[in-house]
C-alpha cells in the first residue's frame, strides 16, 4: 500500500501485459501493495490470467483505490476478482473513490471480468473505468454493481464508464444511485426497484464491417449496437444472480 | 437577448415534432410502471436528472458555439439505445427544418449541410436558441423542461390523466429543473477547455433498455 493517512487508504496496483514472441503473455509488470493484489493465476485459454484478490476490506469511505492494466500489442490477458467486491462505510465521511484504467493496443486482446461491487449500506463510493482502445484491439468488459447487501438499504454509489477506441468515445455513461443521489434514481424511469444493474461492453474490428443487430433480452435487459465498433448489453435484475444470467445468456449470443 | 424569441422556442405549440414522442412514458405506463400523477413526477424527475441534465448541457454547449459535430459524437456515446439515437436525429432534423424557417441564419444552414440525416435534438436546439438571440441558460432551461413536458404530455393521453394533475407535477419539479438548468450551463462553460468530457454522463438503464422494446412494438401511439 502507498500509505493509509488520516483520511483513508491510498493503493495502486498495475498490470503490464506483453507478446512473448512464442505466441504467449508476459506479464512484465504485476505489483499492487496493500488493498489490490494482482496474481497470476493458471490460464485455460490463450493468453495470461490474472485475479485481483482484495487483501484488505473496501475499499471504505476516504480511502482511494486505482487499478490499471496495460496490454501491449498483440498481448492477451484475462483479468478477474476473487470475490465481490464490497463498498463499506468509513471512519470518515468522505467519499471513497476506485478508478480503474484499461490501455488495450491493437491485436491485444482483454477480458475484464471483476465480480460484482456491491454498495453496503451507508457507504459513499464513486468508481470510475476508463478504457482507452487501439482501432484493431478488442475487449470483453463486464460491470455489475449491487445495491447493498440482501435486505439492507443501498449505499451511495456513483459509476462511469467510458470506453474510447482510436481517440473516439463510443460509450460514456454514469449511473448514480443510492441515497443522496438526484431524484427519481429509484423510480420508473432509472431502477425502478431493481437492486442489480450490470454493463457487458465487446468490442471487436469486426463489428465496424458486421454491426450486430439490437436485440431486447427480456424484461430488464438489450443488446445494443453503439456508435462505433462495439455491444453493450445493459441489464436490470432483482439481484445479483439474476443479472449474472442474464449478461452471461447475452455474452453467449456474442459468440 | 429576447424573452418573447424563448417563450416561441420553448411552445409546445412550435412545429418540431415533439409531440410524437413520449420520452419512455408509454412503454413505463405499458409496463406498469406510470400508474398516475405520483408516478409520473418519479419518472419525469429520474429523466430530468439524467437524459434532462445531459440534453440540457448539450444544448447549453451548442448556445454557447461549442463544435456541433463533437456535440453530436458526445450525444451519440451517451446514448447507448440506436433507437433513442435515431429518435433523437428525426427529432434534431425536424427542428432544424423549423427553426431554419423561423430564425434564418448561417450556423443553421452549416449544420443542415453538415447533417443530411439529422444532429441530436439538443445539439440542433442550442444552435437555434443561438440564432434566436438566447443564451446558453435558455437552451439548458428548453432542453430541460422538454425532457419532462414530453412525458406529462404523452401520459395524459395514454392514462387519460387529468391534465391539471400532470400541469402540476410540471410545476413541482421547476425548482429541480432551474438547479439541472443551472448545472447543465456550468458543464457546457468547461468544454472549450476540457472538451465534452466535461458534459456530463448521467443515464437511465430503464429508458434505454424499455426504448429498444418500444421500438420493436408493432403498434403503438407515440414513436419514442
Amino acid at each position: 500500500m502507498d500509505g493509509v493517512t488520516v483520511t483513508g487508504v491510498r493503493g495502486h496496483a498495475r498490470i503490464v501485459a506483453r507478446a512473448d514472441g512464442r505466441g504467449g503473455t508476459a506479464l512484465p509488470v504485476l505489483d499492487g501493495e496493500g488493498p489490490l493484489a494482482p496474481r497470476r493465476t493458471r490460464s485455460t485459454g490463450p493468453g495470461a490470467k490474472v485475479m485481483v484478490v482484495g487483501a484488505m476490506s473496501g475499499p471504505l469511505g476516504g480511502d482511494r483505490f486505482t487499478l490499471s492494466a496495460r496490454l501491449e500489442e498483440g498481448a492477451r490477458l484475462h483479468v478477474g476478482s476473487a470475490a465481490a467486491t464490497l463498498a463499506l462505510p468509513g471512519q470518515t465521511k468522505d467519499a471513497a473513490r476506485y478508478d480503474v484504467r484499461l490501455d488495450v493496443a491493437d491485436g491485444a486482446e482483454l477480458h475484464w471480468l471483476p465480480e460484482q461491487l456491491i454498495a453496503a449500506e451507508g457507504s459513499d463510493l464513486y468508481v470510475t473505468t476508463r478504457a482507452e482502445l487501439a482501432a484493431g484491439a478488442r475487449l470483453v468488459l463486464r460491470e455489475e454493481q449491487v445495491l447493498g447487501r440482501t435486505g439492507e438499504q443501498p449505499g451511495r454509489l456513483t459509476s462511469r464508464l467510458t470506453v474510447r477506441i482510436a481517440g473516439r468515445t463510443v460509450l460514456d455513461q454514469e449511473l448514480s444511485c443510492g441515497p443522496g443521489a438526484p431524484g427519481g434514481w429509484d423510480g420508473p424511469a432509472v431502477l425502478a426497484g431493481y437492486r442489480a444493474v450490470g454493463q457487458l461492453v465487446v468490442v471487436r474490428p469486426r463489428f465496424a464491417r458486421s454491426p450486430v443487430p439490437a436485440q431486447v433480452l427480456g424484461e430488464g435487459a438489450a443488446l445494443v449496437p453503439l456508435a462505433g465498433p462495439a455491444v453493450l448489453v445493459s441489464a436490470v435484475a432483482p439481484d445479483a444472480l439474476r443479472l449474472r444470467r442474464l449478461l452471461d445468456e447475452a455474452s453467449a449470443r456474442l459468440d | 437577448m429576447s424573452r418573447a424569441a424563448l417563450l416561441v422556442l420553448a411552445d409546445g405549440r412550435f412545429p418540431a415534432g415533439g409531440h410524437a414522442h413520449s420520452g419512455g412514458a408509454e412503454a413505463a405506463v405499458k409496463a406498469g410502471r406510470i400508474t398516475g400523477a405520483a408516478s409520473l413526477e418519479d419518472f419525469c424527475r429520474g429523466r430530468l436528472h439524467t437524459a434532462g441534465l445531459v440534453a440540457a448541457a448539450l444544448a447549453a454547449a451548442a448556445a454557447l458555439g461549442a463544435d456541433p459535430a463533437g456535440l453530436d459524437a458526445a450525444a451519440d456515446a451517451r446514448t447507448p439505445s440506436p433507437a433513442l439515437r435515431a429518435a433523437a436525429r428525426r427529432l434534431g432534423r425536424q427542428l432544424l427544418r423549423a427553426a431554419r424557417a423561423t430564425w434564418p441564419s448561417p450556423g443553421l444552414d452549416a449544420v443542415a449541410r453538415q447533417f443530411p440525416k439529422g444532429a441530436h435534438q439538443p445539439v440542433v436546439l442550442g444552435l437555434a436558441a443561438r440564432a434566436a438571440g438566447l443564451g446558453p441558460g435558455d437552451a439548458a432551461h428548453c432542453a430541460a423542461y422538454e425532457s419532462v413536458s414530453g412525458p406529462a404530455t404523452a401520459t395524459v393521453r395514454l392514462l387519460s390523466l387529468d391534465p391539471f394533475d400532470a400541469t402540476g407535477v410540471l410545476a413541482r419539479l421547476a425548482p429541480e429543473l432551474d438547479r439541472v438548468a443551472d448545472s447543465a450551463v456550468e458543464a457546457a462553460r468547461r468544454v472549450a477547455d476540457e472538451g465534452t468530457d466535461a458534459l456530463p454522463a448521467a443515464s437511465a438503464p430503464l429508458l434505454e433498455v424499455m426504448a429498444e422494446a418500444h421500438a420493436a412494438w408493432p403498434v403503438r401511439l407515440f414513436a419514442s
